[in-house]
């Protein structure tokens, strides 16, 4: 099977007054149509290295790679309009929090068209049947309704479902997913998961999971990286999650709370300049 | 002064462990000032101020003739040249004497306007917020009624029932412009009200006077500077507008605005009688804009460049 | 949908139901307590700091019995707090004494001279809205551009000079020297008797009668002022255009619509400027507002006969009765504006919209 998409070396550098801001350091990894998890701790970089493979860094982001390459595609040397072109056709991104990531002030429906109009020559009608259906396909009970309704009068779950529903209707072959359910109650995170699962496998795309919930990613993913300060420090299958060789993993995984142990005092996580270096 | 000794006064600058307050205190400055002085245009704004006051000072000397008194027969509405470097008004004098005297008149009219209407909003704004409740609302439906007026015509209709004059405009438009600095100091007041610092000073029984008065005062004081600096361009112009009108300084004061009106019969044929005071209105709100704006900068990152 | 969901959104619409019955209530006590606001003042300046306000009315040239009587009709025996009664009383019916200048009733005065004003004002925000907010978009789009800081020192040359020598020089310019534009009036001595206003707009009652030579006309004596006022009101849009745009560039729903693959143009226009639009309405509003305010100055300067010279002409004739009038007429509309552009902004955001 010939990789999706091949990450090699890739670094995110941001220059800013106080000298050279590093957030990404050389990350290489290869993605098939499968689920890589990508954890690690607040500020390890995951969001951005996922956002400089979408070429959606700030504009002041000096982003390098060895290869950066999409289904063959060398990413940093493509022209902008082409990336623009692959950007919700055939790579989409869900981002953490439905609330702010949703247009205010237009309406679900025309948001979810607006995606598909603006990669397939479709007509009006034929555009809200197609987005009537992906609504429902994210499981939205009354989709002409929700259709109208804009972002603030629907709940965080439905808002992210909607979020799904305008990122996979133009059917792209793969997907960054950033925290997708980090804003949401616990009951609904379930639901959610559950429903882009589905359409993950059903559809045969290659997923990136980006968490900082290890518990769920070596659950929801077939592989797990794990990033400190900007680097892969390891990478597994997560069935071998429990054989963690690398201690910051071992850290995440002692972090987590389980059910039925009482632990007093509360672990804390090591940090070793080492790891970083 | 070798350069590791800056290099270690800098660090002990900007540490981010200060050892005292005073350490902080300098250090927070130090950063306000590289913002500031990092702003090109903050920086004109700043010197075209200090080019203000000095002007001011010294007119006494920078002046070649008398602002008031001209040369009636040989120098009526002379075009500008190397005696009159603005030229001369209708009544012979030299403009650019009038000028430099004029200064003093903007400095006067800002800084009363600040020393009148600052306090006045510090005032109304710490009690409102302190006191919450009934006070508040009152006091703030007061602010809010006064900030949607229209202040030039209000100015303008106080000047014109107290009588026109320098000193009236500078009343009219003190009370017209305290209702920001009220709504200012309330919402620093609100933000601090409830901080252990001033439980703490409560529990040891300050007087809420004393309270407001003596520790919630002075911290709104930086941000009602800001907002006074901001402002200083809108005061000059009311002014200047007041004088232009006939309402503010009465002749033969030598105040820009009032400058502007009296060369406006000749504006077609002399147009420097007008132009020149005016331009120099423009300089000086110029330079209050600049430097408020690298104040604000400068001192409140959030607002950076909105 | 889960349950949990149902429930939120069941509650999110009771609450916005009493939300819309408390916004209505706390808009009427604003609006009536500006207004009283208004009078207050306006009575105080009026009645309360003269110190004979019959002379400060009439002159102190009246004769003793037209004093007299002017005292008793203003009321002024009567305790202040009755005297401010009937003050609103007669405001509210539009009746503030008559002009001594004039002769006539303040209000017939301030009827004839508000379309000038509006007519001014109104092509002023027009202007200054189409390019002030482009630039607005342009400066924020490339910020720290060059263009960026053209339009910030365009901006900042509109906060700092005073209006009415603009308008001085804009006239020596384009007037006395270019002779691009007509003298300071509304229109030429020869159409004052062929043309009979409709609306008091006179560009626009000179189109609807098909009097082109008029509009022409019109159009060259209202271009200048119009563009001083246009720049005021540029100044102010384009920097907090700029502002608010920068907000929206920044929120995550434009990293969404970028991840959607939407051309730059359409982010700008569709999304950062459609949400930017919201608080924008305010904006103009306010300037609109504003320019109504500045009229005191630019109608002085271009013998503008609306309702900011009919207030300098009275000034100058201590006619206080016609300065307070139009005082309180300029206020109660830049106050309706305050207000109905706080509505609109309700209307135009659909999260504060109800239902
Ligand atoms: N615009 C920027 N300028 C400077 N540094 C930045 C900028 N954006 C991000 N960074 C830095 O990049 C680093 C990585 O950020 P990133 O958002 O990728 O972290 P993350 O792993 O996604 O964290 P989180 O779990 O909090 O989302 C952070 O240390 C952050 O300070
Ligand atoms: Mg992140």
């Amino acid at each position: 099977m010939s990789a999706l998409l091949e990450v090699d070396d890739l670094r995110v550098n941001f220059p800013t007054r106080t000298g050279l801001v590093q957030a990404v350091r050389g990350v290489s990894f290869s993605l098939g149509r499968e689920r890589l998890g990508i954890v690690g701790e607040s500020g390890s970089g995951k969001s951005q290295t996922g956002r400089a493979i979408m070429g959606l860094t700030p504009p002041q982001a000096e982003v390098t790679a060895k290869k950066l390459a999409f289904d063959g595609i060398d990413l940093l040397a493509a022209p902008a309009r082409q990336r623009r072109a692959l950007r919700g056709k055939r790579i989409a991104m869900i981002l953490q929090d439905p609330k702010y990531s949703l247009d205010p002030v237009m309406s679900i429906g025309r948001q979810i068209v607006e995606t598909l109009r603006t990669h397939e020559k479709v007509g009006k009608a034929e555009a809200r049947d197609r987005a009537l259906a992906m609504l429902e396909a994210v499981q939205i009970r009354d989709p002409a309704r929700v259709f109208d309704l804009h972002p603030h009068e629907v709940s965080g779950g439905m808002g992210q479902r909607a979020m799904i529903a305008m990122m996979l209707i133009a059917g792209p072959e793969m997907m960054i997913a950033d925290e997708p359910t980090s804003a949401l109650d616990v009951t609904v995170q379930l639901d959610v998961l559950g429903i882009l699962d589905k359409l993950v496998s059903e559809r045969g795309m290659g997923l990136i999971f980006i968490s900082h919930d290890l518990r769920l990613v070596s659950s929801f993913c077939d592989r797990v990286i794990v990033m400190y300060a900007g680097k892969v420090v390891e990478q597994l299958k997560a069935s071998e999650l429990r054989d963690a060789q690398h201690p910051y993993t071992r850290g995440l995984l002692n972090c987590m709370p389980r059910i039925g142990f009482e632990r007093h005092p509360l672990p804390v996580l090591d940090r070793k300049p080492e790891w970083a270096a | 002064m070798s350069a590791e000794a800056i290099q270690t006064r800098r660090d002990w600058l900007l540490s981010d462990r200060p050892a005292s307050r005073m350490q902080a205190r300098l250090g927070r400055a130090y950063v306000a000032w590289r913002r500031f002085s990092a702003n090109p245009l903050a920086f004109v704004g700043l010197l075209i101020i200090i080019g203000l006051l000095v002007v001011a000072a010294f007119a006494d000397v920078l002046a070649p003739y008398s602002p008031t008194i001209g040369d009636l027969k040989g120098s009526r509405l002379l075009a500008p040249s190397a005696a009159h470097w603005f030229g001369t008004d209708d009544l012979g004098r030299d403009i650019y004497s009038r000028i430099i005297y004029g200064s003093r008149w903007t400095l006067y009219v800002v800084i009363l306007v600040a020393i009148i209407a600052a306090p006045i909003g510090l005032l109304v704004g710490t009690v409102a917020g302190y006191a919450g409740g009934w006070t508040d609302a009152i006091l703030m439906r007061i602010t809010d009624i006064f900030l949607a007026f229209p202040k030039l015509i209000l100015a303008l209709a106080f000047v014109a029932a107290l009588g026109p004059g320098i000193e009236n405009a500078v009343l009219a438009i003190a009370i017209t412009s305290w209702p920001p600095y009220a709504r200012i100091a309330r919402a620093e007041t609100l933000t601090v009200r409830n901080s252990d610092y001033i439980k703490a000073v409560q529990l040891m029984g300050a007087s809420p006077f004393r309270i407001v008065l003596r520790h919630i005062m002075p911290l709104c004081i930086s941000s009602l500077i800001i907002r006074v600096t901001l402002d200083m361009a809108g005061i000059i112009l009311t002014a200047a507008g007041l004088g232009f009108l006939g309402l503010g300084a009465q002749p033969p004061l030598p105040e820009w605005g009032a400058m502007i009106a009296s060369g406006r019969r000749f504006v077609l044929d002399q147009w420097w009688v007008a132009g020149a005071p005016g331009f120099a209105i423009l300089i000086v709100s110029l330079g209050f804009n600049l430097l408020g704006d690298g104040l604000r900068d400068a001192l409140d990152p959030r607002s950076g460049d909105q | 949908m889960s349950a949990a969901e149902n429930q939120v959104a069941a509650r999110r619409g009771s609450a916005r139901a009493v939300t819309v019955l408390s916004a209505i209530g706390r808009f009427l006590v604003i609006a009536i307590t500006t207004y009283l606001g208004l009078l207050a003042v306006t009575f105080f300046i009026g009645r309360v700091i003269p110190i004979d306000p019959v002379l400060a009315v009439l002159g102190d040239r009246a004769p003793a019995n037209v004093v007299e009587r002017t005292r008793r009709e203003m009321g002024l025996d009567l305790p202040l707090i009755e005297q401010f009664y009937i003050y609103v009383k007669n405001a509210l019916n539009g009746d503030f004494g008559t002009s001594v200048l004039t002769t006539n009733p303040v209000m017939t005065d301030i009827r004839r001279a508000f379309p000038a004003t509006i007519e001014l004002a109104t092509l002023g925000t027009l202007i200054g809205s189409v390019i002030g907010v482009p630039l607005g978009v342009l400066a924020a789009v490339r910020r720290g551009s060059l263009i960026d800081q053209i339009v910030r020192i365009i901006g900042l040359i509109g906060y700092s000079v005073p209006i009415f020598w603009l308008g001085l020089l804009g006239l020596v310019l384009f007037y006395a020297k270019l002779q691009w534009v007509a003298f300071p009036a509304r229109l030429d001595v020869v159409y004052e008797y062929t043309f009979t206003p409709i609306t008091g707009f006179y560009l626009l009652d000179a189109a609807m009668q098909g009097q082109w030579d008029v509009f022409y006309d019109a159009f060259r004596h209202i271009i200048l002022p119009a563009s001083l006022l246009g720049y005021f009101s540029l100044a102010y849009i384009s920097r907090m255009t700029r502002s608010f745009m920068l907000n929206e560039l920044s929120q995550e729903y434009i990293v969404a619509a970028r991840a959607k693959g939407l051309s730059e143009r359409r982010i700008i226009w569709a999304h950062a400027l459609r949400n930017a639009a919201v608080p924008m309405v305010t904006v103009i509003a306010l300037s609109y507002a504003g320019l109504l305010e500045g009229s005191v100055l630019t109608e002085t300067v271009f013998s503008w006969p609306g309702i900011g010279l009919y207030i300098t002409n009275s000034l100058q004739n201590a006619d206080m009765n016609a300065v307070l009038g139009g005082t309180i007429v300029i206020g109660s509309v830049f106050i309706a504006i305050n207000l109905f552009s706080d509505l609109l902004y309700r209307v135009l955001d659909p999260r504060t919209k109800a239902g």
